[in-house]
């Protein structure tokens, strides 16, 4: 019937045309579409690498095959979840299900303050039908039953008409309304937050400005200008293994903050455990180690002092890095990896096999010529191009050790840790909270409440009918139907 | 007690509890079949002596109860080896994930005779048993940071129980759509003439979900602040999240469907079906092949 009203289109206009789109898209089948299509949307996004999460994974791609990746990128499959299409599902999910609760929520606030509906004239037919022998009292009896168990009552001459269960649809409405105000703390989120990472060595203080950050991402809204004050020094950092299994057991950052008014205190980030400035929360993300090099031309000369992070390669901790020192001339840089327990592999050559400095090794080869810093192409720090330089020797150092190559010499001083501090300012997070909470709690609701009536009614012969009428779950109106005729009888 | 011998203990019990859950099924397997012998004076089903079939379902419970309790201490006792709950790898999610399958249906043996499922609960118990012992066996370990956390408990037991329950109910949808097909043919074989009508399985498989969504929706929520405290954000759509959030979505459209639209019987249960699946590869090739923040060390 409804469908063949709908092809009358042409008649009813632009206006219509709108008006019939509007229905559709609020209706249940298409917000149920909807979200299975966000589902279904957020698939290659588990299985491809987002960038991200692991921008290394996505160079890879491009690297094996390169056309297929152009092509994937050209989708956003590398970036599913900020993706046009993939945006576009949720919004359409949010409009169609905001259209779709909020009218039902107005029709339901009217529907609760209204009185339940009169008493049908046959009762006979309806769940539970009951007829009892009347001696007058019923009807009060009965009033006190609903009011006991909170029925809204209609009292109409003779017979009374109570409901309850309203429950059911505002645990409902309470959880469809619940989702959009997660909704709306993931784009407070997105539009006001900032996220940033920092790489600070033992000793090094990190301090909230855009240009201590190594990467930082704002919010659309919202800018450098946003960030609160505050520091943290790193003290110390201390990782503790399983001797047997080699896993950590624990991650410690010792650090002495800073806050806006000035007040330092002493504190310690672990994993599970940020700290809080305000806004902000700073997190304990990664660590490695970072060896510290002095560098120094023939006659003695520092060219390059200082520690340079490397980069973790396995749970032992063999880690790569480079030592770029564009001071000299020509220009030289370090292919380096590091292993804090050192030990020769046939196959593998210099591995590590313990995450903690028990014997501490630098392996490098030295290249000479032109590092391409002056080139304006970002280049990883732990990595060095090659393509313009030659190789002039290949070493190893312990601490302490210094090793002598045409040109200079290279010392190989001490190693200190490094850690990975994310601050992430999220002011949405809240709401999305609030807004779990309230969805669970209304799906609770609308999945165990039920609703129903009963109607009771003094016929003139003086008999007592007594019937109800259950939504969803009869079982249970059955069991208060029975409560009630008891009650009615005046047996309890 | 050395820890060692904690973590040997674990073992020889879910050692014991596999061989009580393959004499379970033994015992429920003889049971399917004595339903189908027919006495003498036809194939009147009406007639069938089910004495046998019955004593034979009691002593497969009673088995499986005392497997449930031999995995129940193997379960502890491999928590008291590496001093932390025993949800730090697969191996330790499996077991415990087996646990919470064979519990819920012990549970909801009480209030259905469900027991005709017997054969399939103890071979899925047992294959996943099997499956964590052979494949997935890491020695005790203590928890890597980032597990360390009270959230760990409330997190996983939520998702753990979650997942016993789709699976539960999934085997009763399965059930539900093999019946349904046979008495659209020849009708229902013989041995499952004692199993409940479609109906029944239809709504049991239904009522499993609706009890359990509430939970699985609460182990997302956990989890994102869990999440919130390890990892800086609440939500990520890390392969594991994005998993669990299509599952949720999997089973909300199941919810809706029955519910909403009135989905019932074939439909229903293959949407059921379908949403269980997705928690299945969630488990499964997250854990195993997947690249995100949810990958532990060595499983």
């Amino acid at each position: 019937m409804k469908n063949e009203r709908e092809v009358d289109l042409p008649e009813i206009g632009a206006l219509g045309l709108a008006r019939f789109a509007w229905r559709q898209l609020t209706s249940m089948r298409t917000a149920l579409i909807l979200l299975m299509l966000l589902a279904i949307a957020s698939i290659p996004g588990s299985l491809l690498p987002q960038r991200n999460q692991n921008p290394m994974a996505v160079r890879e791609y491009f690297a094996n095959d390169p056309t297929l990746a152009k092509w994937i990128d050209r989708l956003s499959g590398f970036d599913v979840f900020s993706a046009p299409w993939f945006s576009a599902i949720y919004i359409l999910l949010f409009i169609s299900l905001i259209g779709c609760v909020l009218p039902r929520t107005f029709e339901h606030l009217k529907l609760v303050r209204a009185k339940p509906p009169v008493t049908p004239k046959n009762l006979e037919k309806l769940q539970g039908y009951t007829l009892v022998k009347g001696n007058g009292d019923e009807l009060a009896r009965a009033h006190e039953f609903f009011k006991k168990n909170h029925f809204r009552v209609r009292v109409q001459a003779g017979s009374i008409s109570a409901e309850k269960g309203y429950f059911r649809e505002s645990g409902n409405l309470l959880f469809h309304l619940s989702l959009i105000l997660i909704l709306v703390g993931v784009s407070i989120g997105s539009l006001f937050g900032m996220r940033g990472d920092a790489i600070i060595v033992t000793g090094e203080r990190f301090i909230n400005l855009a240009t201590s950050y190594d990467s930082l991402n704002y919010g659309k809204l919202t800018n450098e200008k946003s960030l609160n004050t505050f520091s943290v020094r790193l003290n110390s950092f201390v990782a503790k293994y399983d001797p047997i299994t080699n896993t950590p057991l624990d991650y410690s950052a010792y650090v002495t903050t800073e806050d806006e008014a000035g007040n330092l205190e002493e504190g310690v980030i672990k994993v599970n455990s940020p700290l809080t400035f305000g806004s902000s929360r700073v997190y304990l993300q990664a660590n490695g180690y970072a060896p510290v090099v002095t560098v120094r031309d023939e006659v003695g000369n520092v060219n390059f002092q200082g520690p340079v992070t490397f980069l973790p390669q396995d749970s032992n901790l063999r880690s790569i890095g480079s030592i770029k020192v564009p001071e000299a001339s020509p220009q030289l840089g370090f292919v380096s990896s590091f292993v804090p327990t050192y030990q020769r592999d046939p196959q593998a050559g210099a591995v590590s096999v313990y995450p903690e400095l028990l014997k501490p090794r630098l392996l490098f080869s030295i290249w000479e010529g032109d590092l391409g810093l002056d080139t304006g192409v970002p280049q990883s720090i732990y990595t060095i191009d090659t393509t313009e330089m030659t190789r002039i020797a290949l070493d190893s150092l312990a601490p302490g050790e210094r090793f002598d190559f045409t040109g200079g010499s290279i010392t190989f001083e001490k190693v200190e840790p490094w850690i990975n501090l994310a601050v992430v300012r999220d002011p949405g997070k809240s709401y999305s909270l609030i807004g779990g909470i309230l969805a669970l709690a209304g799906l609770l609701a609308s999945l165990f409440g039920f609703r129903r009536r009963i109607w009771i009614r003094i016929r003139t012969d003086g008999q007592v009918e007594i019937a109800g009428l259950a939504k969803n779950n009869s079982a249970a109106l059955d069991l208060q139907l029975e409560n009630f005729v008891r009650c009615v009888k005046g047996e309890k | 007690m050395t820890q060692t011998t904690w973590a040997y203990l674990s073992n020889n019990f879910v050692y014991s509890a596999m061989g009580v859950f393959a004499l379970s099924f033994l015992v429920h397997a003889f049971e399917t079949a004595w339903a189908v012998k027919v006495p003498a004076g036809g194939a009147d089903q009406q007639k069938m002596d089910y004495s046998k079939a019955e004593k034979a379902a009691r002593i497969g419970t009673s088995l499986m109860i005392l497997a449930f309790l031999l995995l129940l201490i193997g379960v502890i006792a491999r928590g008291l080896s590496n001093g932390h709950v025993p949800w730090g790898n697969m191996y330790e999610f499996s077991i415990t994930g087996a646990l919470a399958f064979t519990g819920a249906y012990l549970v909801a043996l009480r209030k259905h005779d469900l027991r005709w499922l017997g054969l399939f609960i103890s071979l899925a118990a047992l294959l996943t048993l099997g499956t964590a012992i052979t494949l997935l066996y890491r020695d005790s370990a203590p928890l890597v940071p980032a597990l360390k956390s009270t959230w760990l408990v409330i997190h996983v037991v939520a998702a753990i129980i979650s997942g016993g329950v789709f699976l539960l109910s999934n085997v009763i949808a399965g059930a539900y759509l093999y019946l349904d097909s046979r008495e659209r043919g020849a009708g229902r074989p013989a041995w499952a003439t004692r199993l409940p009508a479609l109906e029944v399985l239809d709504q049991l498989s239904y009522r499993l979900v609706a009890f359990v969504f509430p939970l699985w929706t609460f182990s997302v929520i956990a989890g994102a602040i869990w999440a919130e405290s390890a990892w800086g954000r609440y939500w990520g759509w890390d392969p594991k999240e994005t998993w669990a959030f299509i599952t949720w979505v999997a089973y909300a459209a199941y919810l809706h469907a029955r519910v909403t639209i009135g989905w019932k019987g074939r439909r229903a249960a293959w949407l059921c079906l379908f949403a269980g699946s997705t928690f299945l590869f969630n488990y499964v090739y997250v854990n195993v092949w997947g690249t995100g923040k949810h990958t532990y060390s060595g499983l």
